[in-house]
């Protein structure tokens, strides 16, 4: 077995760009931060590469199953013999298909910033940040320990907030950098709930070694967790469904998805790798990692199932209304996270019925390119056209041909049509919810019908509708440096679809048979074609049919585009509920109570040290009588009561 | 007095002690402060000179104790004369509440 | 009632009253006129006690040189026939109090205890016994604090002169 020590390099190198970049880049590496972020990161890419390589291709398998190979460890904090936070790598299948989708979408994106950001005054920051993002992402993939996945965690979301907020004078951006930034430690309080609750009761806070003892229904911490109860759900079931709460909060699940639409405020690129390939898809990589105690608690799973396809299914409504393009690529993202979690919801462990997971881990894998690139293709668009929204655009097609050829592949990937990508990846999702779940089945099939609708809807109103306006074209389709990422990234969304995966990622190590059934593909194929044409009809040319189309639709058209209300719900929530009730309140014994004891401290101290000063007024004669007072009660003292 | 007069000189030298004492509180001029002290030393003077005449007679310890405070009183008095005559040419009164420079 | 002891009485007297009188006057010459009185009286005391030495010291030293060299610094600070200023009321009280409070207590402690005299034992002092003891080497000499005095007057002596010293140009930096 080959040593996996060097894989400690492939988090490592962002983190040292980041040091780098982010003392000396203002003032040394002004332009030339982008070249050396980017060579740093393709150095971790091919370090990535070879560990797949190494990993699935030569010596990962022992007797046909993939091993767990824990390639560093270290305990930095021990809180009791079996509790501690160890610091540590963890090979396995999913955490090295993660480090490659994770550094080959960084190394697009930083490639694509080179020209995007061109320009920017922050320009070593942005690329520091950049890092920073990279470096945490890798952590937490790679994390042995749960305590260790939680603080990556969080330095995922500061990296985040970091980068949405990147253009900090515009309100907006610094709004939504907020939004995030709360709405995914509100959800992280979740998480820590759980983490306790699992190290108590599993009695240690290491991932493989939790795994071991509460999957065996005879270990006594298993026994000791699903015997305790707390309002009617055992333990085990509320340590992991806070966890997942944690999960959903980063994935951007119903009921807290609320931030992922407003994320976009922040630079394209930065969209693309973050909100499309890997920090949403977070969420389910937790999920994935803890799926053995998960198999082993059905009302987990089954919360779960339901949030998953009832944030994919509220999504692809959401996305059908909106006219803001990183906004509909957004919902489509929240969307496809959905498929995700409900087939990792609707999966059991090992063999044929762990199909689910395998499906999961293969769209988290095909989606991670083509909506990095559908992200990048928009970033190019919105580069041309200076505006976000589809009024402005139109007719792109003869003025951006690489772009719309690479923006056709990805849409052609996410609608599930063959041999793209993404009809692999979906088909097996559909197939998994087929066996276990026909409602699921049904709201996921009618679910992709809607992703192809309003890809499409995106596609022709960007592209075709109508003749392009007379923009400024001096800087047409963008820089070298923003067509080769696009030209990898459709080699890719077609490519990928073709790899065996189910031999390579399983829920159990051991690789699964799974063949296309033409009959069962012949069903959301073919819905997927009404759609497209349903989109071409409407939107191929300008006409008044859309707008006919919302008045039919009338009061659910609104709720739609005005995103169901649910961000006013929120806002209702937090400016007459919280903000009064509790924080005032809070706010106000912190500052008189709390405060004011620290500070009358100070001023009590203050006043009895001016009267004790008092004493010394510079008059012999008052010192004498003070002496001659002390010798009085010293005497009276030793003579009267202490003989 | 079946004891002898020891304690009367005793009560002599308490007394005179306690009245230099009142005139150490009260006084405000410096140089009848000094004038209270020379009291005080005076009378512990006379207490020494009881003791040893009349415990330890064998005995002139408490004699020469009182020697040498007589000496040493001489040459303190002549250095706070030598103080307070500075002092006056400072602050041109010689009254002890006008020279509190040494307060908070 | 013997008369030395009637005589004793008197003594106690003039000290007392002169040192009240010392310590109350208003008029600072009268005060230093008082103290003469006091230390004169004291002296006479210890002509009861039959230690002449110290008497003629006390006259010597405390009388002819402490209370001149007061004399002295009145006339060179300040009008002596001038009324001093009064103490306040509350001073007053205060030390009253404390010093009444302080003697009675001590008075009670003296009063109360058995000395231990024993009136046969005599003791006779004559100046060559204490000029021999003074100069000795021996265990009860006392040749280390005669010298260390002398020492101790010197230093006396300079510091007068340094403190005392009218500051003009040329002796600023001392």
């Amino acid at each position: 077995m080959s040593n996996y020590a060097y894989v400690l390099w492939i988090p490592l190198l962002p983190l040292l760009t980041f040091v780098v970049l982010g003392i000396f880049g203002r003032k040394y590496f002004k332009t030339s931060a982008g070249i050396i972020g980017t060579a740093s990161l393709l150095a971790a890419a091919v370090l990535s590469f070879n560990t797949a390589y190494h990993y699935f291709l030569v010596d990962g398998k022992v007797n046909g199953v993939f091993q767990k190979i824990i390639a560093l460890q270290y305990t930095w904090l021990s809180f009791s013999p079996g509790v501690s936070v160890d610091m540590g790598i963890v090979i396995d299948p999913i955490s090295v298909m993660m480090l490659v989708v994770v550094t080959s979408v960084s190394l697009m994106v930083h490639l694509f910033s080179l020209g995007y950001m061109k320009g920017e005054e922050r320009f070593a920051t942005y690329y520091a940040f950049l890092s920073l993002f990279t470096f945490s992402m890798l952590g937490l993939i790679l994390s042995v320990n749960i305590f260790q996945v939680y603080i990556f965690w969080e330095l995922v979301g500061a990296s985040s907030f970091l980068l949405i907020g990147y253009y900090f004078s515009k309100p907006s951006a610094v709004a939504a950098a907020k939004k995030a930034f709360i709405v995914t430690r509100f959800a992280d309080l979740g998480f820590l709930m759980g983490i306790l609750i699992l190290g108590f009761y599993g009695g240690t806070l290491d991932i493989g070694l939790l795994i071991q003892k509460l999957t065996s229904t005879t270990s006594p911490e298993f026994i000791n967790m699903t015997s305790a109860s707390f309002l009617g759900a055992s333990m085990l079931t509320w340590g992991l469904t806070l966890v997942f709460m944690g999960g959903a909060g980063k994935s951007a699940m119903f009921p807290l998805h609320i931030w992922l639409p407003d994320a976009m405020e922040g630079p394209t690129p930065v969209s693309a790798l973050i909100h499309a390939a890997t920090m949403v898809v977070a969420g389910v990589y937790l999920v994935a990692r803890l799926f053995p105690i998960f198999s082993m608690d059905p009302t987990s799973l089954t919360i779960v199932t339901y949030v998953g396809a009832f944030s994919a299914f509220l999504a692809a409504v959401i996305a059908c209304t909106q006219t803001d393009i990183k906004r509909v690529l957004a919902y489509s993202t929240m969307s496809q996270i959905g498929y995700m979690m409900f087939a990792l919801g609707i999966s059991k462990q090992g063999g044929e019925e762990g199909l689910g997971y395998m499906a999961s881990m293969f769209h988290l894998f095909t989606h991670a390119f083509f909506k990095s690139l559908l992200f990048l293709g928009a970033g190019a668009v919105i580069h041309m056209v200076h505006s976000n929204e589809m009024k402005d655009m139109g007719g792109l097609r003869k003025l951006m041909p690489i772009t719309h050829l690479s923006f056709l592949i990805a849409c052609l990937a996410i609608a599930g049509i063959p041999p793209f990508a993404g009809f692999f990846s979906k088909e097996e999702i559909l197939m998994a919810a087929f066996h276990s779940n026909k409602i699921i089945y049904g709201v996921a099939l009618f679910t992709a019908a809607m992703t192809s609708f309003y890809m499409f809807r995106l596609y022709f109103s960007i592209f075709w509708s109508k003749e392009a306006a007379h923009h400024d074209h001096h800087h047409g389709e963008g820089t070298w440096s923003m067509k080769l990422p696009l030209v990898i990234l459709s080699i890719c969304a077609v490519g990928v679809g073709m790899i065996p995966f189910s031999s390579f990622v399983t829920s159990d190590g051991v690789a699964l048979e799974t063949h296309t059934d033409l009959m069962f593909s012949l069903a959301p194929v073919s819905l997927t074609i009404i759609a497209i044409s349903l989109a071409a009809y409407l939107y191929k040319t300008q006409n008044q049919k859309p707008d006919q189309f919302a008045t039919a639709w009338g009061g659910i058209y609104k709720a739609a585009y005005k995103k169901f209300y649910i961000d006013e719900v929120y806002l209702f929530i937090t400016k007459k509920i919280i903000f009064p009730l509790i924080g005032q309140p809070i706010a106000w014994v912190d500052k008189n109570i709390v405060d004011g004891f620290v500070q009358s401290s100070a001023t009590v101290t203050a006043k009895i040290s001016s009267s004790i000063k008092g004493l010394q007024s510079g008059k012999i004669q008052s010192y004498t009588l003070y002496f001659f007072g002390g010798i009085i009660a010293l005497s009276l003292l030793f003579i009267y009561i202490w003989k | 007095m079946s004891q002898g007069p020891l304690i009367p000189i005793l009560l002599v030298s308490t007394g005179l002690f306690f009245i230099g004492m009142y005139g150490l509180f009260t006084r405000r001029n410096m140089i009848t402060l000094l004038m209270a002290i020379e009291l005080m030393l005076n009378s512990v003077n006379i207490n020494f000179v009881a003791f040893n005449k009349y415990l330890f007679p064998e005995k002139l310890n408490g004699l020469f104790f009182s020697l040498f405070i007589i000496t040493i009183a001489a040459a303190e008095a002549a250095v706070a004369i030598a103080i307070i005559i500075n002092l006056y040419r400072s602050h041109q009164s010689i009254d002890v509440d006008d020279a509190t420079e040494m307060k908070y | 009632m013997d008369i030395s002891t009637i005589i004793l009485y008197a003594i106690a007297a003039c000290i007392l009253g002169a040192g009240i009188l010392a310590v109350t006057s208003t008029k600072i010459f009268r005060a230093a006129i008082y103290l003469l009185f006091s230390l004169v009286s004291i002296a006479a005391l210890y002509f009861w006690m039959q230690v002449e030495f110290i008497a003629a010291i006390q006259i010597v030293v405390y009388v002819g040189g402490i209370v001149v060299l007061i004399i002295f610094s009145i006339f060179l600070t300040q009008q002596s026939g001038k009324e001093m200023a009064k103490p306040s009321v509350g001073k007053i009280l205060a030390s009253l109090g404390a010093a009444l409070f302080g003697f009675l207590f001590t008075a009670n402690i003296i009063t109360h205890y058995s000395w231990g005299e024993n009136p046969g034992r005599i003791f006779t002092v004559t100046v060559d016994q204490i000029g021999r003891e003074m100069l000795s080497t021996t265990e009860h000499g006392y040749i280390l604090p005669f010298e260390v005095i002398s020492m101790l007057l010197l230093a006396a002596m300079i510091g007068c002169i340094v403190i005392a010293l009218k500051r003009t140009e040329k002796t600023l930096d001392i």
